[in-house]
């Protein structure tokens, strides 16, 4: 049967998901290979299985639980600034996990802001090594995820059903069991297994707030068997558990999840006519400024407590800014040659089989991917040689499902519009990809770029295992100056990180939509 | 001479049949109900639909597999007929290089095919920055340096007001004088015919009938067509 004649080929986005599928099952079956599963899990495996799933409940739990309330104040109220906050809960996704917990401790840790004005109250401090802070972390990167997420919910309520259920007199309880109760059991699932999927493969929080046999994630005890014990066949048999793990939390995710929460037209304020009592407003102005705080608080300590180190950091730190960098500018063009010819291979119509290499990197965890890459290479060349290309692919790898999810309907718009139009002028090929799908793309181009940019510049997975003591990306030397308990030194190379990430973030976002072309 | 022999166009599972042909440097109006299969037809000329039964030729060469933009053909879309990311000189010297890659002479021809629709002076801007009535005389600029021998119009002037309707139609009829290229077009509208095609070409069921001529078609329109006229 003919094909739709299409102005573009399929064949390299098709080669490019080969590649993927290649890299991650090739990872994944070293790591199935080498697993000695006739060991069996020790008493201190089946604990890190039990934390890891203890803490990814907790965190989906408290995360979503939070976000209803957020979600809700936000959804049905308008104030200046609400843009802002709506925007900031999208930082997040861009911000380092180690800047992140930095701030966090200097709130919420045994010397922190909160500790201090307990201590001035006569209370002892808190304690935040354990589960309670790994949750804490989580609940901090996972509430504004959760929050956007049932917030589109609420926003996809179409206002007509508010203003029916306004005329017909529905006071708030009616108008909650009419329209919010259904709402949220349609979209709460989905945020929940979107959390409890991301919390499962937690690595940087727990290396920073967790580890001891209590508190250890499989992530964890994987880089613990590859680095101290240097034990292959343990870390691949976690390796296979975290396989089972997080691809059965990424199926039930997918599958509950409708919507990624990236989407648009979340800064539009429903006209509502319920909720107008004094009681609700002030429910929903305390809820609103409560999370503000909860957000902005650990951002402000960062760049209160980094500012006046960083006129003075250590020639390590900039040394390690400048591998982060060139691991985030490597990252990012491998990213882009693999995201945008599977975008336009899916724009062709071969949606299929690119679309399902693109999620791979969904089930696969950065470590379990590194491991398997780690025994790939380990009898070819030293891996540790090649700790920061290794670590710019797999970042690359894993910013992918994002990254397509950012260039496919944009990609597939395109040709749909303008498809025919450049048949029918003969530019089919290469011109039409460089005047046509390239310049139309830009600004999803850019945005998906600066999220690339960002989140290898921020990572702190892959470089722990594979790096050694003279080469560290800037996260990692954040992370070895908080163990030599420099943290002063610590935060103010955060702070850098934290800019540096931002600005590659902006600059390449600002790069796709300038001179925008309607 | 268009033939279409014994042909069967298929688009999605909507199939329209075809056997007829057209004269070169004729106008020809196709006109029928809605869903009948007049765009389907357009859409085989061009390409962009396969022949599954049957042949396409034009002057005796058969172009029923001819990638769209080998044929000998210019088409004009409902709509977006310009990139908008691309001035009016870019696109319009896309019907001459697929790459803009153009010469100093290309770029004159570009120039006059600019001038020749009334668009002096506005090379540079983007069809954002153009009323309707300019983007269709962009889009006819284009046409004009193409130079294909047959131009095909799936209705690229609906959304036009009558009197501008009537401006483009009567630039079309100028251009394909100049040119000498064959007219198809597509139209809801027998006053559309009756200005610019000198033949008729009606589509309904599925089925695209032999041209007729325009006025004695439409002052005696046979029973399907009349149904449509109403």
């Amino acid at each position: 049967m003919a094909r739709r004649a299409q102005p573009l080929g399929a064949a390299p986005g098709l080669g490019a998901a080969a590649f993927v599928a290649a890299l991650i099952l090739g990872a994944l079956a070293a790591v199935a290979l080498r697993a000695e599963a006739g060991r069996g899990l020790g008493p201190s495996d089946w604990a890190a299985v039990r934390f890891t799933l203890v803490q990814a409940a907790l965190s989906a739990g408290f995360s979503v639980a939070l976000a209803v309330p957020v979600a809700r104040a936000l959804a049905r109220r308008r104030f200046s600034g609400r843009r802002a906050l709506i925007a900031l809960m999208g930082a997040p996704f861009i911000l380092p996990v180690i800047v992140a917990v930095l701030g966090l401790l200097a709130v919420f840790g045994r010397t922190g802001w909160v500790s201090t004005a307990l201590g001035w109250a006569g209370l002892p401090p808190l304690q935040i090594y354990g589960l309670h802070g790994v949750v804490l972390a989580h609940v901090f990167f996972n509430l504004p995820l959760a929050t956007r997420l049932i917030l589109q919910g609420w926003q996809e309520i179409p206002a007509e059903r508010f203003r029916l259920a306004a005329h017909l007199g529905a006071g708030p309880g009616a108008m909650r069991r009419l329209l919010e109760y259904p709402m949220l059991m349609r979209v709460a699932p989905g945020a929940l297994a979107v959390v409890f999927a991301i919390c499962l493969t937690s690595f940087a929080v727990a290396l920073t707030l967790g580890g001891g046999p209590r508190a250890t994630t499989i992530e964890l005890a994987i880089y613990q068997a590859f680095r101290f014990d240097f034990d292959l066949g343990r870390a691949a048999l976690l390796s296979c558990i975290q396989i089972a793990l997080t691809g059965l939390a990424a199926l039930a995710a997918l599958r509950a999840a409708r919507t990624e929460g990236a989407g648009g037209g979340l800064d539009r304020a429903l006209r509502r006519w319920d909720a107008q009592g004094r009681a609700a407003k002030l429910l929903d102005a305390g809820v609103i400024a409560l999370a503000a705080v909860f957000l902005i608080l650990p951002l402000a300590a960062i760049v209160s407590a980094g500012a006046p180190a960083l006129v003075a950091l250590p020639a390590s730190v900039w040394r390690a800014a400048l591998f982060s960098g060139g691991v985030a500018v490597v990252s990012t063009c491998l990213l882009l040659a693999l995201a945008l010819p599977m975008a336009a291979a899916v724009a062709a119509g071969r949606r299929a089989g690119v679309e399902l290499a693109g999620l791979l990197g969904l089930a696969a965890s950065p470590l379990v991917i590194g491991t398997g890459l780690f025994i790939v290479l380990y009898p070819l060349a030293d891996p540790f040689a090649l700790a920061l290309p290794v670590t710019a692919l797999v970042n690359a790898l894993m910013a992918l499902p994002f990254a397509l999810r950012i260039l496919v309907p944009r990609a597939v718009q395109v040709v749909d519009r303008y498809g025919r139009l450049g048949l029918a002028l003969d530019m089919a090929g290469w011109p039409f990809v460089r005047r046509v799908l390239l310049a139309r793309m830009r600004p999803q181009i850019g945005f998906a770029a600066g999220l690339a940019a960002a989140l290898s510049m921020g990572d702190l997975g892959v470089i722990a295992l594979f790096a050694d003591a003279e080469q560290a990306t800037l996260p990692l030397q954040i992370y070895r100056l908080m163990g030599a308990y420099r943290m002063q030194a610590a935060s103010g190379a955060a702070l850098l990180l934290l800019l540096l990430s931002v600005a590659a973030f902006w600059i390449l976002d600002r790069g796709g939509r300038g001179h925008a072309e309607i | 001479m268009l033939r279409f022999e014994d042909v069967t166009i298929r688009n999605g599972a909507f199939t329209v049949t075809a056997d007829l042909a057209i004269e070169a440097g004729r106008r020809v109006a196709v006109i029928g109900p809605s869903g009948a299969g007049k765009s389907t037809l357009i859409e085989a000329i061009a390409g962009f639909l396969p022949v599954i039964a049957g042949r396409i030729t034009w002057k005796g060469r058969d172009i029923s597999h001819t990638p769209p933009g080998k044929r000998p053909v210019a088409m004009l879309f409902q709509d977006g007929n310009l990139f908008p990311h691309l001035s009016v000189a870019q696109n319009v010297g896309l019907g001459l290089r697929p790459d803009l890659r153009l010469d100093a002479g290309q770029k004159d021809r570009v120039a006059r095919a600019i001038d020749r629709v009334g668009l002096t002076g506005m090379e540079g801007r983007r069809p954002a920055a153009l009323s309707g009535g300019q983007q269709s005389r962009a889009a006819l600029a284009r046409v004009l340096v193409q130079a294909r021998p047959l131009l095909l119009l799936d209705e690229p002037f609906a959304a036009l007001g009558p009197a501008l309707k009537a401006d483009m139609l009567d630039l079309v009829a100028g251009l394909v004088r100049e040119t000498g290229a064959t007219l198809l077009m597509v139209s809801h509208d027998p006053g559309d015919a009756r200005r610019i095609a000198d033949q008729v070409i009606v589509v309904e069921g599925g089925r695209a009938h032999p041209p007729g001529d325009t006025a004695a078609l439409l002052d005696d329109p046979p029973p399907a067509l009349r149904d449509y006229l109403g």
